[in-house]
């Protein structure tokens, strides 16, 4: 069979991904610039195609609330939003990590703090990577960088989140949200019946039969011994995770002397300033976190023992910069050069800055 | 092969579409597309642009500062997009409304009258596919064919019925685009 | 004749006039003597087993004094947010819309803190059943000040009582989300006697059966005390309770069959 091609938007991408990864259901409220996420699937109408739910809640407190209802189900659940909304969202997730419940949450970021702008940004990556709401947690967080990646990493997503009982996040921008691309569509996967759902997810609350103790959902215990236990359990997750998800690309690495570190629009950037960089002769390569968390620390360290010096590109004032500086350890130059407020760096400003902070810095 | 594009005029002009019709015949032929439209209010009756790169390669950055080919469709897009054209590149204009004309000496220049033909063949609304008619007749880098397959897959079926008047209108724009300046 | 009754001579089934709730754990109850919610967690309980239902219901604890429901009640359940619950229940329904699903909610959270969700689920129209504890007061934070607090009633946050001209009037919700298209059946009821257990039973009975023929958002308020809030003897507390909740929160039904009750 000839493969199925289509001309979508990343939001598009991120709402028919969702249909055939055989999601149950997807629970949103409007907020630019990811708005079609929840249009699209309207439209779609998935409650013919598959039976999945699509609601529209009363806020993004209720959206994600009703993800952690469904998720207590071990139904395949997600929801999507943009920066202001993900805020609001981060009691839900706090709440969805600690009861241990897989779950994709979308991120079409744009740039803050507060109402900010709708433009594209990627100032949310402490919020994404470092916990966001309280207590010790983490995200499984993916970047998608393409509008096929965007489709790609629905399906990849919730297989981490129900692999490991993890809220996943996928961290994209507005600029991915918005443009269309080339997308490569893949076969529909059945959703699960209310058996398999059993089968699979034999902790999930799909009502309590005989064969079996009562299921109970909860993120509270009140004895400390316990509650550290827990913690103690869900840190010892994340080191798997860390251990064994972690996701990364390079471009041109091998001979670079220098070092572009960009996910998401900001590596598309970068690759242009490659392209530049190449006519004048300078060898620097791209290094592309396709996971945030887990971050890929021992090969960004490894790297730092063979190159001259690092450029972060982020569409931030330097948030992930943090991380490298941490893998390399003080062993080479680490810089960071960005836009803030809605703005995209040209190919141009990045290999200046390139030029100046790293390689004459 | 890569052939980045930037679509530019008011809302309303049919700018996004015209992108995503040629993007969509990128696919026909088996390219990689991009197309990256400025989005927000200014979509509501301001100027509108999209980004649109064709290429037979992985597509870097979908934001862009200079272009093969600028399509400007008003005044201030004129005046933001003529100096981004590289040296050599195209710039193609409807001369309607443009108070004044492009400058540059050191890249292609072409005019195509859309508007004016668009009401003179009563369909003002496939204006857009004059001036992309206008486009591959100058740069063929898309086919006719894979332009109409574009045409129909971007169209909910629900406006199938205006292939024709479509199709009309790009070989129009094929017939009347007509050269100002060549380098 | 001597003979001396034995423990089990006195067990018999011609004898027994009370048993342990069969959906009810063994887990020791971890309300204060004399408060509402035993009761009313008993009563759900019964009606999910006369119904036959344990293995076809969800429900969903609150954040509140019955925050541990799930301890006490046997069927899987779900722990929500402050005041999230309804929108759990939301998904839930949704997602399996052959089960029984039902949130337990104090005042605190879902007049104050949950009122969104509480009443875009009602305006939904949501298949679900709401019971909805009230009895004016924050219990487990220490006695509070509710959006229910009756107007110069005392709490640890209005110590000199409820002025409404600062602190607002107590929220009506149930008379509220009576007025809303998407609920079905909305009822106020009482546990403090023998009498007031059987009519709420009754209700939480219709409010289940409603629900499964799916005829919208079916919501059981019972007016309770909190001796330790209200600072009382349990008695006191419930002769408070007559004397000033049920004059500004009258038991009864407010809306049968998706119609208002004049």
């Amino acid at each position: 069979m000839a493969k199925e091609l289509r001309l979508m938007k990343g939001n598009e991408a991120v709402a028919e991904a969702a249909i055939r990864a055989g999601c149950d259901g997807y629970f949103g409220y409007p907020i630019t610039p990811q708005s079609e996420v929840m249009e699209y699937l309207m439209a779609e109408k998935p409650h013919e195609r598959t039976g999945m739910v699509v609601l529209q809640a009363e806020s993004e407190l209720a959206s994600i609330n009703m993800v952690y209802g469904g998720a207590c189900c071990g139904k395949k659940v997600m929801t999507s939003s943009s920066s202001p909304g993900i805020s609001l969202m981060q009691e839900g997730i706090s709440y969805l990590a600690g009861a241990e419940l897989p779950c994709l949450v979308v991120n079409v970021v744009r740039g803050g703090p507060g109402l900010g702008t709708i433009q594209p940004s990627q100032s949310d990556y402490f919020q994404a990577t470092k916990g966001g709401g309280h207590g010790d947690y983490k995200l499984i967080t993916l970047a998608p960088s393409s509008v096929q990646e965007m489709y790609d990493f629905v399906k990849v997503a919730f297989n981490l989140a129900f692999k490991y009982q993890n809220p996943a996040m996928i961290l994209s921008d507005g600029a991915i949200g918005q443009m269309m691309e080339k997308v490569v569509l893949e076969d529909q996967i059945p959703r699960l019946t209310e058996t398999e759902i059993i089968k699979k997810c034999p902790w999930a609350t799909t009502g309590k039969t005989p064969d079996r103790e009562r299921n109970i959902i909860t993120s509270l215990d009140l004895d400390p011994a316990r509650q550290e236990r827990h913690n103690l359990k869900l840190q010892e997750k994340y080191k798997k995770i860390t251990e064994n998800e972690v996701r990364y690309e390079t471009i041109d690495c091998e001979d670079a002397e220098y070092i572009f570190v960009a996910y998401g629009t900001s590596a598309r950037i970068c690759l242009k300033a490659l392209q530049l960089a190449k006519e004048k002769g300078i060898k620097v390569g791209l290094f592309r976190p396709i996971t945030l968390f887990p971050f890929p620390v021992n090969q960004i360290k490894e790297m730092a023992g063979k190159i001259k010096g690092i450029l972060s590109i982020e569409m931030s004032a330097g948030q992930m910069i943090e991380d490298i500086k941490l893998a390399v350890e003080g062993k080479i130059k680490v810089e960071h050069y960005g836009k803030m407020g809605g703005i995209i760096p040209s190919p141009n400003e990045v290999l200046e800055a390139l030029e100046q902070k790293i390689i004459g810095g | 092969m890569t052939e980045e594009i930037i679509i530019a005029g008011f809302g309303g002009q049919g700018v996004l579409s015209m992108g995503k019709i040629l993007a969509y015949s990128g696919i026909m032929q088996d390219q990689e597309v991009s197309w990256m439209p400025s989005y927000g209010p200014e979509m509501r009756g301001g100027t509108a642009n999209v980004t649109v790169i064709l290429s037979d390669n992985r597509i870097n950055s979908p934001i862009l500062t200079q272009y093969d080919t600028a399509i400007i469709l008003n005044q201030q897009s004129m005046d933001k997009f003529e100096p981004e054209v590289k040296p050599g590149g195209l710039l193609l204009y409807d001369p309607n409304g443009i108070i004044r004309p492009p400058e540059r000496k050191d890249i292609n220049i072409y005019k195509i009258e859309a508007s004016k033909e668009a009401s003179n063949l009563g369909l003002p609304k496939i204006f857009n596919m004059i001036v992309l008619g206008g486009y591959i007749k100058i740069k063929p880098i898309v086919k006719l064919d894979n332009v109409m397959l574009g045409l129909k897959k971007s169209l909910p079926p629900r406006y199938h019925h205006m292939i024709p008047d479509n199709e009309k209108a790009i070989k129009r724009g094929l017939e009347i685009v007509e050269d100002v300046q060549k380098v | 004749m001597a003979e001396t009754l034995t423990k089990q001579d006195i067990i018999k089934d011609e004898n027994i006039v009370y048993k342990k709730t069969k959906l009810m754990t063994d887990k020791v109850l971890s309300y204060c003597p004399g408060c509402g919610h035993g009761t009313t967690h008993r009563l759900v309980m019964e009606v999910i087993d006369e119904l036959d239902a344990q293995a076809n219901t969800i429900g969903i604890a609150p954040v509140g004094c019955s925050v541990l429901a799930y301890e006490f009640m046997d069927i899987d359940m779900q722990e929500a947010a402050h005041g999230r619950a309804p929108a759990l229940a939301t998904a839930i329904k949704r997602l399996m819309p052959d089960k029984f699903v039902f949130t337990y909610q104090g005042d605190g959270d879902l007049a104050a803190i949950g009122t969104g969700e509480t009443i875009h689920a009602a305006n939904r129209g949501e298949n679900i059943t709401i019971i909805f504890v009230n009895n004016g007061i924050y219990g487990m934070t220490g006695g509070q000040m509710a959006p229910t607090t009756l107007p110069g009633m005392k709490s640890s946050t209005c110590p000199y009582g409820r002025d409404v001209k600062m602190m607002g009037y107590p929220l009506k919700i149930t008379e509220l989300i009576a007025r809303l298209p998407g609920t079905y059946f909305v009822t106020r009821q009482a546990v403090h006697t023998p009498a007031n257990v059987r009519k709420t039973k009754k209700a939480i009975r219709k409010a289940f059966d409603l629900q499964k023929q799916n005829k919208g958002l079916t919501f059981v308020e019972v007016v309770s005390n909190c001796n330790s809030g209200w600072k009382m003897t349990p008695v006191k507390a419930n002769q408070w309770m007559v004397d000033n909740m049920f004059p500004f929160y009258p038991l009864g039904d407010i809306k049968v069959d998706g119609e208002l009750v004049k």
